[in-house]
């Protein structure tokens, strides 16, 4: 109604939304600014005694995507399980409870999570991780020489995949809500059993959620930091796959936490610039998982 | 006299013309009610007297409304002073659920964000919840949420708040389509009340209501023949004004005196709709 | 991954029941889709309890745990000159409070406005309005630690690199917090059926009024239960405030200036930097995170219970 009439109650709203805009291009101004004098230091200056920015990004980088890819791999058959239990099986009471234990697993603060990993999750998993290692030890990813603290990129991956378990969940859950009935009903009156109704008519409907959720779960165990932080045992500059070994490539975000309080000149400057590197890689990830549903709901 | 005036008026959606040529006048403190089947405009026209048209994206008029010969269309014309003059009543009841009954009947003048002593809004209050006949009934839980009173209730309730502000015009839109036969009695019965104070326009589908209160009946339609023929006579003249191709506008095709309209229709459309052939 | 896209890409099932007749091979059929139908469904049943696993012990740890140094002294004492045992984290609480507050003073007008406008003011398929729906969905995505960072950035271009404090802090939750109001209030905003503010333009009222005094309070239990979500969840963020606010022994009420504690930067810290007697310092991160998640659990109670303890009052 009259939406060209420019009140100042429009013009208030209207800068609240350019607010948003603003902020957007403020941390990447202010990062940029900042981070800019890493991009052509010298050596020595940068943190940790690497020769160049490519130097420190490219290990970091990987461990995150390593960790964050790993976490995934566990988080989302569970989360895929645990959405479809809730939709199509569990009785009434048992999906509140269930939506309950979901609600509180997102609600835990990170930081919680990193207490609860390196005190219980990681002594528990020494012994199974040193089983692994005699036994299975052919396999790339369980070679090396066990770490007997647990301490580990599996640990970390595996703490990160229950943090981010209720987000991936609940996005498949909410795309499985809206299956149409009618395709439902479609199914069991061809005789079809419960698990074929389900995929012949929920998991089509239901895939471009299923993979934006994976996405957006990847995006927020990319960018998560104190649990890596804190349960990571991690070595500088390794790029490699041993997951049960004491020796791990870092993620970015563990790193600048465990790095920036210490940090000062260009070191600082040179973490900022991780930071945007961080930002951008999550940006993508989370604008392709958004890009993924809009085309499903054009 | 005569409180409307509707000259030349097309009321659009975006590109698409929904009423087509209306040209009526509205007489002062009676009651004029709108019939036709749906889609016939009805219901937009009614819109278009307060500019609540506006209130739809891409809602747009051409043409002349004239409340006691001004334009309300004129330029310089704010909406929002039109419909402190021009009060309307919703098909489906819509008391504001965070308000009692009695902020529900003085937030017209609440949300003009005038100051009105106690004293005057107890006043009003009751004055206008008398004129709406609802006084007795809940004069004694005023400061009960408006939501819980029964559906007929409600819908004397927004009454209540549309008289609340005292305004010139009322418009109602098919405000008891969605009540039972005993509470749209007594919203008739209220509605006889109401023009001795008012210029009451309704929208009704129901055309025993309209024979029941109204002064004078205009009947709608949106003839899909006589649109196609009208089309091709002045695409053959060469007359571009009128939109190709879409859905038939609403016309206005018989406005006359109640009794006559419904004893005496003039128009073939007319008879049919009220014997029942179509709609 | 690859099985379970199989799974996906097939698109019609193996309805394997010819109807003809009722022989032995068609009822094997119909009972082996029933067992595998049996053994699938118990699959699901078991990723629903995998989850119980994790939270079943993490709680349990954190309240067995926690319970140590519940006591008078943590909560009326900070840990100026404490070496070892004893202490409290009074300076963390009073700091979270306060750059919590100033959070919430900063992203709910603003967030709420913003909605207003995407709601209200914003034509139907307008440019802008998409494209700031586009941006909180990224800004939903910033990990916490680069809105530190960015509040970093922008008070040490101004104030030197050493400048630590609580307002710099709220800045970066604001970023985190600011997106979360818009979108759940945009939300609720939706909800809020137009005829009311038709009701409202059809009384005379301006624009600006109606979303003042109808929509918003229709809107309001709403409003509040997403802040209160959004507040849980900033809450407990540690990263950002690792970096602008840094941790401190003793009390700073002042949130301009000087380093501030707040309780999750205290968590990590404690256990971080243990002195000599390990227990104690430990027994100190438990407590503190057992304060933590009761909050936490609080508010996201009080999220629930909002709109209905609201909505019972009227």
């Amino acid at each position: 109604m009259r939406s060209e009439t420019l009140t100042p109650q429009r013009a208030g709203a209207a800068a609240a939304a350019f607010s948003v805009v603003a902020a957007l291009a403020a941390v990447l101004g202010f990062l940029l600014i900042q981070g800019w004098p890493a991009l052509s230091a010298g050596l020595g200056e940068l943190p940790s005694h690497a020769e160049n920015m490519w130097q420190l990004a490219g290990p970091l980088v990987f461990g995150s995507v390593l960790v964050a890819a790993i976490a995934m791999l566990f988080a989302l058959p569970v989360a895929l399980g645990t959405a479809l239990y809730l939709v199509f099986y569990a009785p009434k009471r048992v999906a509140t409870v269930l939506g309950g234990a979901l609600d509180l697993l997102a609600a835990v603060p990170s930081v919680v999570y990193g207490l609860w990993g390196i005190m219980v999750l990681a002594p528990a998993l020494a012994g199974p991780y040193a089983w692994l290692n005699e036994n299975l030890g052919w396999i790339p990813f369980f070679a090396g020489e066990a770490s007997a603290t647990g301490r580990t990129a599996l640990t970390a991956a595996l703490v990160l995949a229950v943090m981010v378990l209720p987000l991936t969940a609940s996005v498949i859950r909410s795309a499985l809500a809206l299956v149409p009935e009618a395709s439902i009903e479609g199914a069991y009156a061809l005789g079809a059993t419960r698990w074929e109704t389900i995929k012949l008519a929920a998991l089509p409907f239901a895939r471009r959620s299923i993979v934006a959720g994976s996405m957006l779960g990847l995006g927020r165990a990319l960018g998560e930091t104190m649990a890596v932080a804190m349960v990571l045992s991690p070595t500088p500059f390794l790029i490699g796959i041993k997951l049960l070994t004491s020796e791990n490539p870092n993620t970015v975000a563990a790193y600048l936490a465990q790095t920036f309080p210490e940090s000062h000149g260009i070191e600082t400057s040179a973490l900022i610039a991780l930071g945007l590197a961080l930002f951008a890689i999550t940006c993508a990830v989370n604008s392709l998982a958004r890009w993924i549903t809009r085309e499903k709901t054009k | 006299m005569n409180e409307l005036e509707i000259k030349d008026l097309n009321a659009y959606y975006g590109d698409f013309l929904a009423v087509s040529q209306v040209n009526m006048d509205i007489p002062d403190k009676s009651i004029t009610a709108f019939i036709g089947p749906s889609g016939c405009g009805k219901s937009t026209l009614l819109r278009t007297l307060n500019r609540m048209h506006e209130a739809v994206p891409g809602g747009r008029i051409t043409g002349e409304v004239a409340l006691e010969g001004q334009d309300l269309y004129g330029s310089g014309v704010d909406p929002v002073g039109v419909r402190r003059k021009v009060g309307m009543v919703f098909q489906k009841a819509n008391p504001f659920p965070s308000m009692s009954i009695y902020e529900n009947v003085i937030a017209g003048v609440r949300l003009r964000n005038k100051r009105i002593s106690r004293k005057d809004a107890d006043e009003l209050v009751e004055r206008s919840l008398r004129q709406a006949n609802l006084w007795d009934e809940v004069h004694d839980r005023l400061q009960t949420p408006g939501g819980a009173l029964s559906g007929g209730q409600q819908q004397r309730l927004c009454i209540a708040r549309a008289v609340a502000v005292e305004p010139k015009v009322i418009l109602l839109d098919e405000p008891c389509s969605a009540l039972d036969p005993v509470s749209t009695l007594a919203i008739e019965q209220l509605l006889l009340e109401l023009k001795e104070r008012y210029t009451v326009v309704i929208v009704t589908h129901n055309m025993q209501q309209a024979a029941r209160v109204s002064d004078q009946t205009a009947f709608f339609h949106a003839d899909a023949e006589a649109w196609a023929e009208l089309t091709r006579l002045e695409a053959t003249l060469g007359d571009k004004s009128l939109p190709q191709g879409t859905r038939p506008p609403g016309r206005l095709v018989e406005y006359a005196p109640t009794d006559e309209l419904f004893n005496n229709p003039r128009n073939k459309a007319t008879a049919d709709y009220l014997s029942g052939r179509f709609g | 991954m690859t099985q379970l896209d199989n799974q996906l890409a097939i698109p019609e099932l193996q309805l394997d029941v010819p109807v003809v007749h009722e022989d032995q091979s068609v009822l094997k059929a119909q009972s082996r889709a029933l067992i595998k139908d049996k053994v699938i469904a118990a699959l699901f049943a078991l990723a629903a309890v995998a989850i119980a696993i994790p939270l079943i012990s993490l709680l349990w740890t954190v309240v067995s745990r926690g319970l140590a140094r519940i006591d008078a002294e943590f909560f009326t004492s900070s840990m100026k000159g404490v070496v070892g045992a004893g202490g409290g984290a009074l300076h963390a609480i009073v700091g979270t409070l306060e750059i919590t507050g100033l959070t919430l003073l900063v992203s709910v007008p603003i967030g709420i406005a913003a909605a207003v406008f995407l709601t209200e003011y914003a034509a139907p398929g307008s440019r802008f309005a998409s494209c700031v729906r586009f941006l909180v969905d990224v800004m939903t995505g910033i990990p916490s630690i680069v809105a530190g960072l960015f509040a970093y950035s922008l008070f040490s271009l101004v104030l030197g690199p050493a400048y630590r404090s609580g307002i710099a802090a709220a800045l970066a939750l604001s970023l985190l917090m600011l997106p979360v109001v818009i979108r759940s209030t945009e939300e609720v905003l939706l909800l809020v059926p137009h005829d009311l503010r038709e009701a409202g333009w059809a009384l005379g009222a301006e624009k600006h009024t109606v979303i003042w005094k109808v929509v918003l309070p229709a809107a309001l239990p709403g409003v509040i239960s997403g802040v209160l979500n959004g507040v849980a969840r900033i809450i407990g963020e540690t990263a950002p405030l690792l970096l602008v606010s840094g941790f401190a022994d003793a009390m700073n009420y002042n949130p301009l200036e000087g380093r501030m504690a707040s309780l999750p930067v205290y968590i990590y810290t404690q256990w971080q930097m243990k002195g000599l007697d390990a227990q104690a310092y430990d027994d100190r991160a438990w407590s503190a995170a057992l304060v933590l998640i009761a909050v936490v659990a609080v508010l996201a109670l009080a999220a629930r219970l909002a709109p209905r303890l609201l909505k019972g009052k009227k």
